[in-house]
């Protein structure tokens, strides 16, 4: 069955709602991009849930509300808003990599509305000692194999298809990576280190083994942070992109964490 | 027309595998390189070369703002004003200028800036640039994609700081201030003129247009590379309904004076290869932070790169932006050379084309020491300029131009240069 796709607008922003499955209710927000098109990670997790992927604003289906939105807590804000017009309030709350960020955000600032917590790689964390790399200060071309350890798979993800407008597409492309940009320039420390005690529900963390954007180390941090019982899975063969590296294992381990 | 004095500031002791084994010379050039002790030498040259230019008689000395930059050694172009102010006496100081949505908050380039408008008795032309991605976002980290929001409330609260007489309360999107009263006021009324250094948006141009401020097109790679866009400019005041007047506009272009054309072309070789293999050397990864450039100037080069791929391989119109040999930086137009009479002809031309009336020079570029830069510069002054002064002013007024104090109203300068007498 294909996924159907709605659009819900909350307070003058809008976003694209892309959902699949049946089962407990997991609202998915993507990584570096976004989703510009459909993932099989996405296929993946609906075997075990209904997965409502929402577009954030300026990523791809999330228009250009990001324009107004000019800190880390109106992005929050804007997110908390646009999962509860997705009727997603209270549902399983999955972020991967900038989307991570504003996952761990709702739940820190609003613990009751979400019930479960999947954090891919989140961004937001920044250790002097170990720094994040900085995703935006990159040829285009070193862009693929910092994401990902499968060559190819980041680029795959932004290639334009052949349906696309050649004009608009890579503007589109570049217009999602300015959204991460807004709330996380110029280093993505978001210090949510203070607010991580905050976050009472029970956490799944799952982190590349490889990861060459977000250091694995920082689980620990999440893991001594958050007030709620928090899982740590490591993905093999895995870099900072595990959704494109290796869906199946991501969509296994929610799967486990969900009847857990 | 106005024939300017830029400089650079550019660091003149890069080592000669800069290339080869240092990433960039921008944001991330390395601490090492740089030899304080040395560098107090190269700004008092410097200092020495503008003040020169301005008792050559050039009708402006120019500085600019850069960070963590191999090639521009002035964070704080204000400083060097600072110092020109007192040192020269009728020569307009353009200061090209000051990145104003980098300040925190911004009224501290009006402060600045009127300063430097009353110590030099009603000389400064204002330049506010946005800034490059690699000195607003990378440097000094910036966000960009708010950039151009704030430099636009950062242009507005500056203005109305200069021009409201009552202190007033500035309620902005990024800046909030309850208390605006700029002290001193700037001795130009209503202010400064305002100058606008941009690369080739549409934006920019409608935006200049509409305050009446004066455009500038700053390359580095010479009239060849830049006539399209200051054609596009033209072309886009004609759609507006403003005037063609050459005073509207600025245009920079590097050039090298000597008695014979042999000469010439053998004196500006170092210098020219210097600064197009070492101090152009930028890592492509600090040239496009997201959201930097507007949609609309993306939508333009990628569509415009769609039709120049086909028009250019039939016109052969191309001009590389990325040529590093000497033949190659002259054939380009990056760096105009010849005796004075070569240099005149073409500068003349070039400046009629585009109908630029400020003319903004390099005349030190690269590794040039300051006798050489002196010897250019007094040439150019002497031979040249005669050659150039009154193209557009039968014609046109310059309106964007300061409007000092009256001599015999201005403080006596208590050092005055001494550099031409030398």
């Amino acid at each position: 069955m294909d996924h159907t796709e709605q659009i819900v607008s909350a307070h003058g922003l809008e976003a694209r709602v892309w959902r699949k499955g049946s089962g407990p209710k997991l609202a998915y927000l993507a990584g570096f991009a976004g989703l510009p098109k459909w993932i099989p990670a996405l296929d993946a997790l609906a075997e075990h849930c209904e997965v409502s992927a929402i577009s954030l604003p300026g990523f791809p289906g999330g228009g250009r509300g990001h324009l107004q939105l000019d800190s880390l807590f109106e992005f929050a804000l804007a997110t908390h808003d646009l999962i509860d017009a997705a009727s997603c309030r209270g549902a399983v709350l999955m972020g991967a990599s900038v989307g991570g960020a504003l996952a761990l955000e709702v739940a820190a600032i609003w613990p009751d509305s979400v019930s479960k917590l999947v954090l891919q790689a989140p961004f937001g964390l920044y250790d002097n000692a170990n720094p994040p790399t900085d995703p935006w200060a990159q040829r285009g071309d070193k862009v693929d194999a910092l994401m990902c350890e499968t060559e190819g798979a980041y680029n795959d993800l932004i290639k334009r298809p052949g349906n696309a407008d050649a004009v608009e597409w890579p503007i589109e492309m570049t217009r999602a990576r300015e959204a991460s940009a807004r709330y996380l320039w110029p280093n993505s420390a978001t210090h949510v280190e203070k607010r991580l005690g905050r976050i009472q529900c029970p956490t799944l963390v799952l982190w590349g083994e490889k990861d060459k954007v977000q250091p694995p180390e920082y689980a620990d941090t999440l893991r001594n942070g958050i007030s709620g019982t928090v899982t740590v899975e490591t993905i093999a063969d895995a870099g900072h992109m595990i959704e494109l590296d290796r869906p199946d294992a991501v969509a296994d381990a929610v799967a486990r964490f969900l009847k857990g | 027309m106005k024939l300017m004095w830029f400089h650079l500031m550019p660091y003149t002791e890069l080592p000669d595998d800069f290339r080869d084994n240092h990433p960039s010379v921008w944001v991330d050039i390395h601490s090492s390189l740089f030899d304080p002790q040395r560098a107090h030498h190269m700004y008092n040259d410097f200092m020495d070369e503008l003040e020169f230019a301005a008792d050559c008689g050039f009708d402006a000395i120019c500085v600019n703002e850069h960070h963590s930059n191999g090639y521009g050694l002035m964070p704080s172009p204000n400083l060097i004003a600072s110092s020109l102010a007192r040192r020269t006496k009728d020569t307009a100081l353009c200061v090209m200028g000051n990145s104003i949505a980098l300040y925190n908050p911004p009224t501290r380039v009006a402060e600045e800036f009127a300063m430097l408008d009353c110590i030099s008795g009603g000389r400064l032309i204002a330049g506010f640039p946005v800034g490059s991605p690699m000195d607003t976002a990378f440097a000094l980290g910036q966000n960009p994609s708010m950039l151009r929001q704030r430099y636009m409330e950062a242009h507005d609260l500056i203005i109305k700081a200069w021009t409201e007489k009552d202190t007033f309360a500035f309620n902005g999107r990024f800046n909030q201030q309850r208390y605006v009263n700029v002290w001193p006021r700037p001795v130009q009324r209503p202010h400064p003129p305002v100058w606008v250094p941009g690369g080739g948006s549409v934006e920019t141009w409608q935006w200049c247009a509409e305050m009446e401020y004066v455009y500038c097109y700053l390359s580095y790679y010479g009239y060849k590379a830049g006539m399209q866009t200051m054609m596009g400019f033209w072309e886009e005041m004609k759609r507006i309904g403003k005037d063609r007047n050459p005073y509207r506009a600025g245009f920079l272009q590097f050039v090298g004076v000597a008695e014979t054309e042999k000469e010439a072309y053998e004196l500006y070789r170092e210098p020219a290869e210097y600064f197009y293999g070492r101090c152009l050397h930028v890592d492509p990864r600090f040239a496009q932070p997201p959201g930097y450039t507007t949609e609309a100037t993306q939508r333009a080069g990628i569509e415009s790169q769609v039709g120049r791929a086909a028009s250019e391989q039939r016109t052969s119109l191309a001009v590389s932006k990325s040529a590093r040999e000497y033949d190659a930086i002259l054939d380009n137009g990056y760096v105009i050379t010849g005796t004075p009479d070569q240099v005149a002809e073409r500068l003349r031309g070039i400046a009629k084309e585009m109908n630029v009336g400020h003319l903004m020079l390099l005349l030190q570029f690269g590794n040039m020491s300051k006798q050489l830069t002196q010897y250019n510069t007094r040439l150019f002054a002497e031979k040249v300029m005669p050659q150039l002064k009154d193209l557009f002013d039968d014609e046109w007024e310059d309106h964007w131009w300061p409007t000092p104090m009256a001599d015999e109203k201005r403080a006596k300068v208590s050092a005055p240069s001494m550099r031409a007498a030398e």
